[in-house]
């Protein structure tokens, strides 16, 4: 038979016929749409029982209880836990992130040892067991020549029972060199061991305060506990308690007070005296505090009153002198006054000037140890270990000097003073610094002066990092002996930044640890008992989470049923027992401070010829800029005239922006005496003329494709300045000048 | 192409005398001068009759494969021992949440060690129990994932038999072959066993038409009698706590969004 053209086409018709008729064309439909959404890459939620389990977020000094929600073996949903003295129930949004720190790519899977230069990022995978042994063995040859005091360790904190671990480590193996990481803590905790003779933390109990005097402390963007205060400010709302925010620029936190009072920078110690000179003269202070419990008020009253007239404070502060006034007599009417320091986040320690005198005037309302005042919130005493013993290399390794110069003739009274490390390092006029173990902290990210910071790092032959993550300082370490994610480990949270009364938190294992990591409590105890000696004497426990149980005592089931333990009844000793001065009161003017010289602004770094502007960092609760830095559903939520692509903004008055020529989006050149970079300008008009502003927490190198790359890191543009009084940084800003690129 | 050929005109030839009867003659005269006719038609129906074919019987065995189940499983066995039914294994938890089919922990209590002597029974101790590895079942009734489905709903509340979705499962001896999409990788379960969608009962097929069948039933019979089932009085209760005094009448019928909007069963 033929088949010509018609023939064929007659049959594809038969066939197109046939196949509508057949389900074939509808079934592929469905299926097809089904198979669109099933793509492998598409995330699906686990299917199984849900459980939850309280534990307590680690990722900032806040502290908050969090109820992790699972759905088998694993975490899908972290929760702010209800009832939980400091959140109850609410949580930041790098909280609620925290599973992507958990799950995400940043990880540090197993022991790493480098290859190669350092800071190249080559590593090999080494065991536990050789891990552990070749720090030993560094450890032990260094206290064999008796240079044992040549190790330091940078902590992120120096409470509960790991950092005391820690702590107990280097006593007995004979170095004096642990530090903290700094904050606006290390300030008030000098200040309330000058002024009250007391060894505590500051608290504040602004769920009973109603007029808060914040000296550019940050309420909504992550001060202090950042979810406690959150709700704090949310109450005064609803109660009517007033926020007054001094601050040069328009954050935040001022833009939702009930009033922002821009000030010249670094000159808050000149205002908060000033307000004092008004409460004095108008007598509006507590008198029967001041006669009763207080030391040393004629002195500083002389002071105050000589010095800081309302006239000379407007001119130091570029407030009028009605405000100063105004602001005097409504801070001393008010029935619950409270006055903060700590610019931002608190991130750095400010001059110890501007903190006593935003205490006293705490004090010259009475307000010490009080219901809706600061109180000096002594740690709970729950560490009870043996006491150590140490051999002669110990005890001569922690008779020599602090390489940072904590607690020498010139910093009698300061703890920790890691701004002073670099440039002690740097200089090597003390000794050198053999060997740096960091756990929680990022050092090479967080110090200012990055480029010091990296050359002092350079000179440290052997860096071992404890970090969960591929951080910054992980990234130029010799060797990661990765500590457990927060959601895989014991730990104890005492008393969170800024809580009026003790509290212990728990954090516990959420989940199975997911790679080759450990305990660093752990890694800790293994050390000092491959170590011997007294060392493996003084760390008896079996394992860290036998050693955090013992400690625990019969606290332990409760904290393990709450999820924290707290003291419901406390109350701040009675007024005659509050302060351990020498007077037995409260010091208005303790001679170590100097606090009876006059103002002197801290001098920050440029001189105003060659760098006419003023660059100041700013705090977002939007961006971690601790040891952890953002992971990626908090990047989101950066807005774009803070970052744009991998841009960073800064932030100019729209008027210095015309006297330099600059448009709204364009390309600057930044440059300050300690660094420069490109960043773009966004007009504000929520900054002081003459200040320019870069937020922290970009310009990360490490962390994830969300994160790193992105912005430019402030510390490299800025570099520290050394309170005299306290040797910590007081820097606040750097002078800074900016050209179109 | 031959043996096609050859299938499709003897088809044609059955086919060939209703199918021309009434169409031949038209067709004649309009193409008598462009040639015959016959052949063309001829083309017209194996076209026809080959696709038919290809569609309905070719199709299916291309589209499914064929998959065993990891073991055997014997639910008329397992029926006799239990007490609470179904639920017995596929139950709910204390949330509400459904466990779906039973984890090993459940088997545990009795498969601890080996019961009698089949040799599913051996695999499952000495594979799975022993090894504390779950068995990978095969779900026949498993939806993709965008599906949302609350088996508390249309259980607990709504009062329904399993047998209604899921068939006479629970009176199996063995479990069936599990036919598996090429494309989507989901049960034929789901689109029913015959591939052109028909149905005879209730459990043959489970696709969105097949939930909308009953519910739309379902919603006929409210509005007829006033009776309100126990989904819509749960609707309403909960639109009464969110906002107190607003009218029925104009909510639809998402939990979540008081419309009838596509996210209640769609994530
Ligand atoms: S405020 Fe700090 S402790 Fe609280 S949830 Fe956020 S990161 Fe965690």
């Amino acid at each position: 038979m033929k088949i010509d053209r018609r023939s064929f086409l007659s049959f594809l018709l038969g066939g197109a016929a046939g196949t509508a008729l057949s389900p074939l064309p509808w079934k592929l439909t469905d299926d097809s749409s089904i198979w669109t959404q099933m793509w492998p890459w598409t995330p699906v939620p686990e299917d199984g029982e849900a459980s939850y389990v309280n534990s307590s977020c680690t990722l900032c000094p806040g502290g908050c209880g969090i109820t992790v929600r699972k759905i088998d073996d694993r975490a899908v949903k972290i929760e702010g836990m209800k009832r939980h003295p400091v959140n109850n129930g609410g949580l930041c949004s790098l909280g609620l992130s925290g599973l992507q720190l958990l799950y995400g790519p940043t990880r540090v899977k197993t022991p790493l040892k480098r290859v190669g230069k350092r800071g190249r990022g080559r590593w090999e995978k080494i065991s536990w067991k050789d891990a552990v042994s070749e720090v030993a063995k560094t450890l032990g040859d260094l206290r064999e020549k008796g240079q044992s005091h040549t190790v330091g360790f940078i902590s992120g904190s120096d409470r509960g029972t790991v950092p005391r671990l820690f702590e107990r480590f280097l006593t007995v193996y004979g170095s004096p060199n642990l530090i903290r990481t700094p904050s606006i803590i290390d300030s008030y905790e000098l200040a309330l061991h000058l002024m009250q003779g007391a060894q505590a933390l500051p608290g504040f109990d602004f769920e009973n305060a109603n007029f808060i005097l914040s000296f550019g402390s940050g309420i909504v963007d992550g001060w202090g506990s950042p979810v406690r205060m959150f709700r704090a400010n949310s109450a005064w709302r609803d109660t009517g308690g007033k926020v007054i925010q001094i601050e040069p620029r328009l954050s935040n936190t001022a833009a939702k007070s009930d009033k922002w009072i821009p000030i010249n920078p670094g000159t808050e110690a000149a205002l908060a005296l000033g307000i004092a000179h008004i409460i004095i003269k108008e007598s509006l202070y507590d008198a029967e505090f001041i006669n009763n419990y207080s030391e040393g008020f004629e002195d500083w009253k002389a002071f105050v009153l000589g010095e800081y007239g309302p006239d000379s404070v407007a001119t130091i502060t570029g407030i009028d002198s009605t405000t100063i006034i105004a602001l005097a007599r409504s801070f001393a009417r008010a029935s619950k006054p409270l006055a903060i320091c700590g610019r931002g986040q608190g991130t750095t320690p400010g001059s110890l000037n501007e903190c006593t005198a935003v205490h006293a005037l705490n004090a010259l309302v009475g307000n010490i140890n009080k219901k809706g005042g600061v109180f000096a919130v002594a740690e709970p005493d729950y560490i009870n270990w043996p006491e150590v013993e140490m051999d002669a290399t110990a005890a001569a390794g922690m008779q020599k000097n602090r390489l940072d110069g904590a607690g020498s003739k010139k910093y009698p009274f300061s703890r920790y003073l890691l701004n002073r490390l670099p440039q002690a390092i740097n200089s090597g006029k003390k000794y050198p610094l053999k060997a740096l173990f960091v756990a929680g902290a990022n050092p090479l990210y967080t110090m200012s002066d990055s480029k010091a910071v990296k050359k002092a790092f350079d000179k440290v032959p052997f860096i071992v990092s404890f970090s969960s993550y591929m951080d910054e300082t992980a990234q130029n370490a010799d060797l990661i002996l990765p500590n457990h994610n927060y959601l895989e480990r014991y730990e104890d949270i005492p008393t969170p930044a800024g809580m009026p009364q003790p509290v212990i938190g728990l954090s516990r294992p959420v989940v199975e640890p997911q790679f080759n990591t450990k305990h660093v409590g752990d890694v800790i105890i293994l050390l000092a008992k491959a170590m011997g000696g007294t060392l493996s004497d003084a760390f008896a426990w079996d394992s860290y989470d036998a050693c955090l149980k013992e400690t625990m005592g019969y606290k332990w089931q409760v904290i393990i049923e709450k999820g924290f333990w707290s003291y419901p009844d406390f109350v701040a000793g009675p007024r005659e027992e509050s302060f351990d001065t020498v007077s037995g009161k409260f010091e208005f003017a303790p001679k170590e401070t100097g606090s009876l010289k006059p103002f002197k602004p801290v001098k920050i770094e440029g001189d105003k010829t060659n760098y006419p502007l003023l660059l100041m960092p700013y705090d977002s609760i939007r961006l971690a800029n601790g040891a952890m830095g953002d992971p990626p559903f908090v990047m989101k939520s950066v807005d774009d005239t803070v970052l744009k692509g991998t841009d960073v903004f800064i932030e100019i008055n729209p008027k210095t922006a015309g006297e330099h020529g600059l448009r709204e989006g364009q390309l600057a050149m930044l440059s300050t005496p300690v660094g420069q970079a490109k960043v773009k300008v966004h007009l504000f008009d929520g900054i002081m003329p003459g200040l320019v502003a870069l937020p922290r927490g970009l310009g990360h190198t490490a962390y994830d494709e969300y994160l790193a790359g992105k912005g430019i890191n402030v510390n490299e543009l800025i570099g520290p300045v050394e309170d005299p009084v306290s040797g910590l940084d007081a820097a606040w800003g750097v002078r800074a000048k900016l050209a179109k690129a | 192409m031959s043996a096609l050929d050859n299938n499709a005109k003897e088809i044609a030839g059955d086919a060939g005398s209703d199918g021309g009867a009434t169409s031949s003659p038209e067709i004649n005269t309009k193409e008598q001068d462009k040639g015959p006719a016959g052949p063309v038609i001829l083309f017209f129906i194996v076209g026809l009759f080959a696709s038919l074919i290809l569609g309905w019987i070719i199709f299916p065995k291309l589209l499914y494969s064929k998959k065993k189940q990891p073991i055997d499983f014997n639910h008329v066995m397992h029926m006799a021992e239990v007490e609470d039914g179904c639920e017995s294994c596929h139950f709910f938890r204390e949330d509400g949440t459904y466990s779906g089919v039973p984890k090993l922990d459940q088997c545990i209590d009795c498969h601890e060690e080996i019961q009698g002597d089949s040799p599913d029974e051996i695999k499952f101790v000495e594979e799975y129990v022993s090894k504390g590895r779950e068995v990978p079942w095969l779900v026949y009734s498993r939806q993709p994932d965008c599906v949302f489905f609350s088996h508390v709903a249309h259980v607990k509340v709504a009062g329904m038999d399993c047998v209604t979705c899921h068939g006479h499962i629970g009176e199996s001896e063995s479990l069936k072959i599990y036919e598996e999409n090429r494309i989507t990788g989901y049960s034929r379960d789901i689109w029913g066993k015959s591939i052109g969608g028909f149905k005879k009962n209730t459990w043959d097929r489970m696709k969105m038409d097949d939930c909308a069948e009953c519910h739309r039933k379902m919603t006929a019979n409210i509005e007829r009698t006033g009776v309100k089932t126990p989904t819509k009085r749960l609707i309403d209760h909960l639109v009464d706590v969110v906002s107190p005094g607003t009218s029925m009448s104009e909510k639809g019928s998402s939990v979540q969004t008081e419309r009838g909007a596509c996210f209640v069963c769609h994530k």
